[in-house]
């Protein structure tokens, strides 16, 4: 008994001590984006700023248009998201349901691409779109985006199709249900929550994504809040290291409050993943 | 029905991909040219200084109208190439001279010698011109650079009692090592940190005051290393301040120059080695009452010579008004606007006239003691050699750390620069 107790205080210890390192990089950003410059030079920095100040976020808004940035950063990480899934989702339903050679092959495909660097794809998708017309566009973005999500996109959610029982969906059709209204009424609804987690991981991808948006976007007013973040770095990795944690803070809330907002419904969804019918 | 939705989807795709191919070329129906000046200016005072420029250009000349792209200096390169690869490179770039060999070479950048004003030309000497110069061309204007200095911390020094360097009567190095060691207490007080998360290009540059020239051009045009007696001067220095006299903490050795800072006002390290540009960071960070003061790098046999890559304005081999956008780096380097952008990025400007500005020359945060040392500074040993970058990454970096961590000798490290270090450079070379 009493080891058993012991067991599970170390438990809760390691599960504490990893909650604090995976905490401590956004609470010392937090801490950094409201130190005045003489306190990110203390020999012994403080957790809590000692004159804690607005001017890093005040200065990072006049130096850098982010409201701007932030939203060039929504449109582009929301329309990644809902076409991603939109697309991903009957694609995965038909991978999952009908297991063929070309389903195997596509889904091999699939995770080949994941494989591919950066490097290699951005000079010849630069001339597609620049050819297209999309270069230093957020509609062109967005495009990239989903392209490059949809592979993971579609791996995640081919899991969570299988986790819905065919069975019923064959009773349903039993019931009299046509094919729409199965999928409709029956599936959909079970698949909810996974294609909010879909949804979640491409629209953070997105987000976060810096590379593609700085070679793709040419002009500030079309930047995303990635390649604005890097305007307040010099050369050698000298930075502007208050505006810059402001400025990065504050672009960390967004995915949080995605985050907040749905998170009962991502563990659902990840639940319904884990579950093999 | 299928095969035809298909087919008239791929033609739609083709036709936008053919009809994409003709750009306009900056220019307009009513005859106005539009350049793209990619600017890395990330400081605030550097990027108001930059677009007063351009706002004063665009007022004097509304024929030609330039717009401020602003670029970041993390990612300078990949993006530089992927808008040169795909034709839609900005029409005057900003870059530091190190990073302009490839593009120069792939053809990617305008030769400005039949370019520039006169004026600029003579204005800005030939040791920096070098600096910008591969093969035959001139592919950018220097314009903006910085030596290597000390930041000392001035109470300590002047309880001390040393003598104070100026760029008249600078430390040598060992004079150098001996203060160092003398500042130090043995016990977390250091007289140096050095912060050399990027110990090549350091080495290297501050390595020509001694006569350090480490890449050495054959008669047959190929370069080859040899690690001289020259060559090893300032990396044994440090080497021993760090593991022998323990007057340098071998703690900074993997640090950028930011982050041996808190230290530095903390009053663990007497210097810092740091560029000139820091001080703008020590104004703003330094605690109420820190004094400091700027000092030169130690000298050697060749005194007070560095090498350095200043920050260069070129113009894309693509653009179709290369004539007005080399006008246009005319005007932004113009000696008092040289002046504002030089202010503005706490750097010394390359022309010698701007470098006359009193506002350069007076004493506060050290302006004059960079002054002084703009006559000395050089083209970094490695500018225009090829396959330097991996030589760099794979060869040296890896060996100036084991070295200066006092995991490998003197010895292992010269084997090491040399024998491995040809045989990268051997590739680039064929």
């Amino acid at each position: 008994m009493r080891t058993r107790r012991r067991t599970r205080a170390g438990q809760y210890a390691a599960l504490l001590a990893y909650l604090v390192f995976l905490a401590f990089p956004f609470l010392w950003l937090v801490s950094t984006a409201f130190k005045p410059p003489r306190e990110l030079g203390s020999l012994h920095p403080t957790w809590i700023p000692r004159n804690p100040t607005l001017d890093n976020f005040r200065q990072a808004f006049d130096e850098q248009p982010l409201l701007d940035a932030a939203l060039n950063s929504l449109v582009a990480a929301l329309g990644a998201a809902v076409i991603a899934v939109l697309i991903a989702t009957p694609m995965a339903y038909v991978m999952a349901r009908h297991r063929t050679r070309l389903a195997k092959a596509a889904t091999g495909w699939v995770v080949v691409s994941q494989a591919f660097p950066f490097v290699l794809v951005i000079i010849p998708l630069f001339l597609v779109l620049k050819n297209l017309r999309l270069i230093n566009s957020v509609p062109g973005l967005v495009m990239v985006y989903v392209v490059w999500a949809l592979p993971f996109a579609l791996w995640m959610l081919v899991g969570y199709v299988r986790a819905v029982p065919a069975e019923m969906e064959e009773a349903a059709a039993v019931d009299g249900a046509g094919k729409v209204r199965t999928l409709v009424s029956i599936t959909a609804p079970l698949l909810a929550p996974g294609i909010v987690a879909t949804a979640l991981f491409a629209f953070i991808s997105a987000w976060n994504e810096f590379f593609f948006a700085l070679v793709l976007l040419k002009t500030p007013e079309k930047q995303t809040l990635p390649v604005v973040l890097t305007h307040f770095l010099g050369a050698e990795g000298v930075a502007d290291l208050g505006p810059l944690a402001a400025a990065a803070f504050l672009a960390t809330l967004p995915s949080l409050l995605v985050f907040a907002l749905i998170q009962k419904r991502i563990t659902g969804g990840m639940l319904a993943g884990a579950v093999k019918s | 029905m299928r095969t035809r939705w298909l087919t008239a989807l791929v033609a739609g795709l083709l036709f936008a991909a053919a009809s994409g191919c003709s750009g306009d070329g900056g220019g307009s129906e009513d005859g106005r040219i539009t350049l793209r000046f990619q600017s890395l200016a990330w400081q605030k005072e550097s990027v108001d200084a930059n677009k007063e420029l351009v706002r004063e250009w665009n007022a004097a000349h509304p024929d030609i109208h330039v717009e401020y792209v602003q670029g970041s200096w993390d990612s300078v390169h990949d993006q530089l190439l992927t808008s040169f690869e795909g034709g839609e490179a900005p029409d005057i770039i900003h870059d530091a001279s190190d990073d302009l060999a490839d593009f120069a070479y792939g053809g990617y950048l305008a030769d400005l010698r039949g370019l520039l004003s006169e004026r600029l030309k003579s204005d800005i000497p030939q040791r920096s011109w070098e600096t910008t110069t591969f093969g035959d061309g001139v592919y950018g204007v220097p314009f903006l650079q910085e030596p290597r200095v000390l930041i000392a911390n001035a109470e300590w020094l002047e309880k001390s009692g040393v003598r104070i360097p100026t760029p008249e009567k600078p430390w040598s190095w060992g004079e150098f090592r001996t203060i160092t060691d003398e500042l130090s207490d043995g016990d977390g007080k250091y007289g140096v940190a050095w912060p050399l998360k990027e110990p090549v290009s350091a080495t290297l540059n501050l390595s020509l005051s001694t006569g350090g020239q480490l890449f050495h051009r054959g008669a047959d045009g190929k370069v080859r290393i040899r690690f001289d007696e020259a060559d090893a001067v300032v990396p044994r220095t440090i080497h021993d301040q760090v593991n022998t006299d323990a007057s340098a903490p071998g703690s900074t050795l993997g640090s950028g120059g930011s982050d041996t800072l808190p230290g530095f006002f903390g009053g663990k390290y007497a210097m810092v080695p740091l560029g000139f540009s820091y001080r703008q960071q020590i104004v703003q960070q330094a605690p109420k009452g820190f004094d400091w003061q700027v000092l030169p790098a130690p000298a050697g046999a060749d005194g007070l010579a560095q090498g350095v890559s200043p920050q260069t304005l070129s113009v894309a081999q693509d653009s179709p008004h290369k004539k007005e956008a080399a006008a246009f780096v005319d005007f932004l380097l113009q000696p008092r606007n040289m002046v504002r952008l030089a202010l503005g990025d706490w750097m010394l400007p390359t022309g010698t006239e701007a470098l006359r500005d009193p506002a350069l020359r007076t004493d506060e945060h050290g302006w004059a003691v960079g002054a002084g040392l703009a006559g000395r500074l050089r083209s970094a040993p490695a500018q225009s050699v090829r396959g330097y970058p991996e030589w760099k990454d794979k060869v040296a970096t890896p060996a100036f750390q084991e070295y200066y961590s006092g995991a490998i000798g003197v010895g292992e490290l010269r084997k090491r620069l040399v024998e491995d270090g040809n045989l990268v450079l051997a590739r680039y070379q064929r």
